[in-house]
């Protein structure tokens, strides 16, 4: 067999093949190598680093040293490293293809980000050291913090928080102080039905109770039920714009001023600021209160890559109540404010420290790197990239809301019915065709939900390659091989997992056998 | 005997002064394979409406709302360690909870058989 462009490059001739005449002595099937945890490969005989023989001393433990073996695995180097290497060999990573993980915003993380992040002048400091010693740091702080404020006009920005969720919390809790600081005591948030769950989440955290606002027939916030909901008791509203269906929603203006009347505040989940950034600023359409997912819209390596970072813009009515420390200029050069003193709003400290630096330095490289002009076109082509999925899919799959749409698109599982395949099989069969699956099951307001973001990294050849996938699926599907979805993924290093049975029956611990 | 269900999906069969309540057919179907279920203390008191408990499936989380208010009685022992009975017998052995019902002109607001069928029939 030839591959695609007529070299003899076939994948996995033995699948062809009946599997009795490939069974191999290892359990290895040729590259892709059979792994075990690393207690069952390592013993307590061996080690990967030599210590030197301890001299005879007096322990100062007072009898409290340890008298049994732990018995954790030891083992050399190179057996470390290529355990490691192996699991990573079964994973698939942005760096390895498409990662249509909807709403996730899995983009391509610029190495550049990487070559400035390990500069030993950042990567080598530490949040206790002087200050006078650790300038070009705050500076960095100070100058991204600027460009946010910039890119959301919005006059105030806290740098602690250290992810989407972190930075919910943290608007919520300046929100919560200025109502207290009013003397009110309201007691509810709202949150449209396609809201991302930690919406409400973080509402319950900090006290409220959460009242769902329903979807209008566009996907959009019902203005009408929205009104309707709003009063006295109402702290604040939490929407996610472009919101979870992919879609714009065009009353944000009418849905700020709505909320302002009535005394409450707005919250907007900037989880998918990606889609918008450089054209448009949160500050015009009256948010009050906007975390920056540092990690999707400036690039930062996230989910399981590394961890995120969730600053979050503030009004001018919520500004005196950003928690600390924040840099400010003094007059030896940058200092940081690391109390609330007397009189001051702010309440109090989220964080041991100033938040993610190593996210810090990669979002900033991400916005000098590409300029002004270049993030508009990061919002441009990510858009762009899911309209042209959504047109090219849309014939065959079931589009949820009439387009266009932002940087993701939605289809439901309408287009399976009567075929026997659900969603979650759509999605395992997609891993046989070498594609992470796209979101499935979220948001939830349409059923089966199949939700995709291309992001901008990828180029139209990489993006038509996916959507043939996609329509190669569809049709096997709605041709009746649905014995190609139930049982995939059939060409996986693991195959389809009980997932029930992990629910019900987790097994967590590895216990030695006697 | 008689049952009535609730928008949410919840059936309740009454006895007396005491309600029992689970989740539909309907529900479970919806759910899919469900892995665990958080029942609400017996003793502890609810107005109709409030969250009482939780249901976690292979796809989703889902508060459970009493469709009436009023002091759980009982609550269904088994399904800790076996949530697998909500997905065999929803509305049997499947159920979630007893309650004394506080106000029965609170059922007046819930559906009987028929009108839940014909509810169902109309989200299909």
């Amino acid at each position: 067999m030839m591959n695609k462009q007529g070299r003899p490059t076939d994948i996995n001739t033995a699948a062809s093949l009946s599997p009795e005449s490939f069974t191999t002595h290892t359990g290895n099937r040729g590259l892709e190598q059979d792994e075990l945890l690393i207690y069952e490969i390592g013993d307590t005989q061996r080690t990967g680093v030599d210590l030197e023989d301890l001299p005879v001393f007096e322990s100062r433990l007072c009898g409290i040293t340890r008298d049994n073996e732990i018995g954790l695995a030891g083992l050399s180097e190179p057996e470390a490293l290529r355990h490691y290497t192996r699991l990573s060999r079964k994973n698939y990573a942005i760096d390895m293809g498409l990662y249509p993980l909807g709403s996730c915003t899995m983009k391509h993380n610029p190495r550049i980000n990487e070559k400035v992040a390990r500069l030993p002048g950042l990567a080598d400091i530490h949040p206790l050291q002087p200050i006078s010693t650790v300038q070009g740091a705050l500076e960095l702080m100070d100058r991204l913090a600027h460009w946010l404020k910039t890119l959301t006009g919005m006059p105030a920005v806290a740098m602690s928080p250290k992810a989407g969720a972190h930075g919910e919390l943290c608007g919520l809790m300046a929100i919560r102080a200025a109502l207290d600081k009013r003397g009110e005591n309201r007691t509810i948030v709202l949150a449209p039905e396609s809201a991302h769950g930690t919406n409400p989440a973080t509402a319950a955290l900090c006290g409220y109770k959460v009242k769902s606002i329903p979807a209008n027939k566009a996907g959009r916030v019902d203005l009408r039920a929205l009104k309707d909901a709003l009063g006295p008791d109402v702290a604040a509203i939490m929407l996610t714009n472009p919101n979870t269906c992919g879609l714009f929603e065009r009353d944000i203006i009418d849905i700020a001023d709505a909320v302002h009347a009535a005394g409450g505040y707005f919250y907007c989940d900037g989880a998918n600021f990606n889609a918008i950034v450089g054209k448009v600023r949160p500050g015009d359409l009256g948010v009050d209160a906007m975390h920056i997912n540092l990690h999707k819209t400036f690039s930062t390596p996230h989910g399981g890559g590394g961890p995120g970072a969730g600053p979050v813009v503030l009004s001018e009515a919520l500004a005196p109540f950003a928690p600390v420390p924040y840099v400010v200029h003094g007059e030896d050069g940058f200092a940081l404010v690391e109390h609330v003193t007397g009189g001051g709003d702010s309440f109090g400290r989220m964080t041991a420290f100033h938040g993610q630096m190593g996210m810090n330095i990669r979002a900033l490289a991400f916005m000098m790197s590409h300029g002004s002009d270049g993030l508009a076109r990061v919002a441009e082509d990510s858009v762009l990239n899911a309209n042209y999925v959504m047109a090219s899919l849309q014939d065959i799959m079931t589009l949820s809301f009439e387009g266009p749409c932002m940087h993701e698109c939605l289809f439901d599982d309408r287009f399976l019915e009567g075929t026997g395949v659900t969603t979650l099989d759509f999605a395992k069969a997609m891993i046989d065709e070498g594609y992470h699956p796209m979101t499935m099951y979220f948001p939830l307001v349409v059923h089966g939900a199949m939700l995709i973001e291309p992001t901008e990294s990828e180029s139209k050849q990489s993006v038509d390659q996916f959507i043939g996938a996609l329509r190669h699926l569809v049709a096997q599907a709605k041709s009746g091989n649905s014995a190609l979805f139930t049982g995939a993924p059939y060409l996986a290093p693991l195959k389809r997992l009980d997932e029930t049975l992990a629910a019900r029956n987790p097994v967590l611990r590895w216990r030695k056998e006697d | 005997m008689t049952t009535y269900y609730s928008e949410e999906h919840e059936w309740i069969s009454i006895e007396g002064e005491t309600g029992t309540i689970g989740i539909t057919e309907y529900a479970q179907n919806a759910l899919g394979d469900i892995v665990f279920i958080e029942v609400p203390e017996v003793g502890n008191n609810y107005d109709k409406g409030d969250e009482i408990a939780v249901v976690e499936s292979v796809k989703a989380a889902s508060e459970i709302y009493t469709p009436v208010g009023g002091e759980v009685i009982a609550i269904n022992e088994s399904l800790e360690s076996d949530p697998a009975l909500v997905n065999a017998h929803p509305e049997t052995d499947g159920w979630f909870y007893k309650i004394s019902i506080s106000d029965k002109d609170e059922l007046d607001e819930l559906m009987n058989a028929a009108a839940y069928k014909a509810y169902i029939d109309g989200l299909e």
